[in-house]
This record gives C-alpha cells, structure tokens and sequence, in this order.
C-alpha cells in the first residue's frame, strides 16, 4: 500500500506540474527535500544519544524491565503477542508518556527502542508485527494532556485565553486514540483470518 | 487542572533524569559508562533513518510544491461549505498527516489571520494539536529497523487522523459556538 501511495504522490505532482508548464517545481522540491530530511536526521543524533544514554543507564538499573512488570494487564490486552515483562512494553509507556505531555523529542528516541525491541520478536523481519502496527496505531493518534507548541503559538498570537483548548484536544485525541485502536484490532482480527487461508503478501 | 498538566510538563524531564540516575547509581550501575554506551547507539539508528526519510520527504514535497494540495482545496471547498464548516481550515487538514512543519506553519497563519480565540483560530489550535504527522511517523519509525511493508497501519493512522478531525470539529462547536 505504501508503494502505491508513494507511487501516486511523486506521479501527480509531477502531472500536476507539467499541466501547469513549471516542471522545475518538481526539481526544487525534490532535491531541498532531500537535504532538508538529511538535516532533521542530523539533528535528531544529538537527542536520540542523550535518550538513549540515558535509557541505557535505566535499562541496566533494572527499571525498564520493572516498568513492563506494571504494565502486564494492560500488555495483555492490547499487545497479545508480546511476551509478558518484556523490555519493549517499558519503552513503550516511556513514548507514551512523553507524547502525552508533549515533549515530543523525548518520544521519538523511545518509540524507535521500542520499535527495535519489537523488531527482535519479529519472525518476518522486513514486515510490520501485529505489535508493532498496535504501537504506531496508538503513537499516531496519541491523547495529548499538554498541547506545548500550539499553546506558544497562541500566546505570541496574544490569546485571552490560550490554554482554553487543552480540554476540546483531550477530548478529540480521545475519541480519535479509541477510534485507531478499535480499528487496528478489527484489521488484526481480519489479516489472521485471510492469511489463515492464503499466505501472500 | 491546566495547570497541573503545565508544571508536570516542566518537570517531568529533569524529574526523569534524576530520578533514573539516582536509582541506578544506588544499584551500583556505572552511569557515566552505561550512558556513554547507550548514547553511542544514538548515532546510528539516527543515521539508519536518513534513506527513508529523503524517499518520503521528497514525495510530499513534489505533492505539494506542484499545487497537488490548491487542487484539492477547490473541490474540497465546496464540500466544507456544503457541510458548513470554514474552507479556510482545509489546507490544515489535508497537510496534518503529510507535514507537521507545513502543517504548524497553516496553523500560525491562520491563528493570527483570523485571532487565537475567534473559531477558526480555536478549531485550528485543536486541531493541530489533536492529529499528528502520520506519514512521517510510520516512515522514521519503520526505516529505522528496515521494515518495508506496513500491513495496514497506514490506514489505520490515516482514519484515526479523520476521526480526530471530525471529533475536533463536534467539540469545538459545541463549546465554544460555530462562528
């Protein structure tokens, strides 16, 4: 699915582009795109060590592995799959947390622990786990308590009020985190049946 | 209440820090080494990211740079109307999922167009703050450990984005009044 969508997205704008008789719009926006995701991976360096310095020093303290031993009743609900205590569950309620009060450079460096945790039970190596598809259904639509970037811009816009939409975004990311779990759930339940009968990719 | 939320955010990283260095340093692990020995691992799955980042970067960049987005937004528009919603706020929409720096760079503009505390500008501030950059997250967090095929988590974030959308606009609404 995601070659098609790459796919259509690279293809209409090039159409689009050539319909409009500006090919080298097509030019710019590839190539700065390219040195721009070069920088952001640049930047990250910097954070993802200190995260995962830090997290290291938790790892051999024993308290990632005390943290998944927490979570066991709700590990079993939603990730099935993944043995229980495992060190992954850890990370993930560390990409949880962060993402739930908005430091959204501490949330990176854990889910991608997780997703590397996640990746050493993956029997297909190259294809997402049913584990993983339920992290990333749950980081994407995560409920946020502390919505920090958007409340800055609302100060600087000079805003009577700017923490007043902290209660409408619980509200929206709660129903839209309920909404991806529900889904990810009924697609896991539907790819085991089909797959029961054809083994295909 | 949001007040609490704030001051947990403060502190919620140096809380963090010094309470996972304290407790291992009590347990008798060498911290300093242990850090220097994670933070290495730092470098490289950043580094391991780079290829799938430039493929989807460049992707929603020819997207949007060709006018992809204009195009939609005339169609689309009369859609929003249809439903009585501000067309204004759909460039937002259909740019949260591809580009959170896009994205944020709409919110701004119409938060300060249109006022912090007018509903545009409310329904925008939630909205930003309710979906996330979807694309660019499947891609950073499946290219690290070189996964290729994604089953169907694409679909699954992309609805749950419409879901937050939906629910931003109901809430919005119905606390603050439309228009």
């Amino acid at each position: 699915m995601i070659n098609l969508v790459w796919l259509v997205m690279v293809l209409g704008g090039i159409i689009l582009a050539g319909l409009k008789g500006q090919p080298e719009l097509v030019t710019q926006a590839a190539f700065q795109a390219a040195q721009t995701a070069v920088k952001y991976a640049l930047e990250l360096i910097g954070v993802m060590a200190l995260w995962l310095g830090l997290m290291k020093v938790a790892e051999e303290a024993g308290l990632i592995k005390k943290l998944a031993q927490i979570l066991k009743p709700f590990t079993r609900l939603l990730f099935p799959s993944v043995p229980q205590e495992h060190p992954a569950m850890g990370f993930i309620l560390m990409n949880f947390s962060a993402n739930l009060l908005g430091l959204g450079n501490a949330a990176t460096p854990f889910g991608l622990k997780a997703m590397q945790e996640l990746q050493n039970l993956n029997p297909q190596k190259n294809v997402a786990s049913e584990a993983m598809c339920t992290f990333l259904a749950m980081n994407t639509s995560c409920i946020t308590l502390l919505p920090a970037t958007v409340i800055g811009i609302r100060i600087a816009a000079g805003s009577a009020n700017p923490t007043e939409i902290v209660s409408t975004t619980l509200f929206a990311t709660t129903v839209g985190m309920s909404a991806a779990l529900l889904t990810d759930y009924l697609m896991r339940l539907w790819y085991n049946r089909k797959s029961g009968a054809q083994k295909k990719c | 209440m949001e007040k609490v939320f704030y001051e947990l955010s403060r502190w919620a990283i140096p809380g963090l820090i010094c309470f996972v260095l304290v407790y291992a340093a009590l347990r008798g692990v060498k911290v300093y080494e242990c850090f220097v020995k994670g933070a290495k691992e730092g470098f490289a799955l950043a580094v391991k990211i780079i290829p799938f980042l430039v493929a989807m970067m460049m992707a929603v960049s020819i997207f949007r740079q060709a006018g992809v987005i204009r195009l939609l937004e005339q169609y689309g528009g009369a859609f929003f109307q249809l439903v009585h919603l501000p067309p204004d706020i759909l460039p937002l929409a259909l740019m949260r999922p591809l580009s959170g720096g896009a994205a944020l760079g709409i919110t701004t503009e119409l938060i300060n167009t249109y006022g912090p505390d007018s509903y545009i500008g409310r329904l925008a501030s939630t909205m930003q703050a309710s979906t996330d950059t979807t694309f660019f997250i499947l891609a950073v967090y499946f290219g690290a450990v070189g996964i290729g095929k994604y089953r169907y988590s694409l679909g699954v974030g992309l609805l749950a984005d419409v879901v937050s959308f939906v629910a931003s606009v109901y809430i919005v609404s119905r606390v603050f009044g439309a228009f």
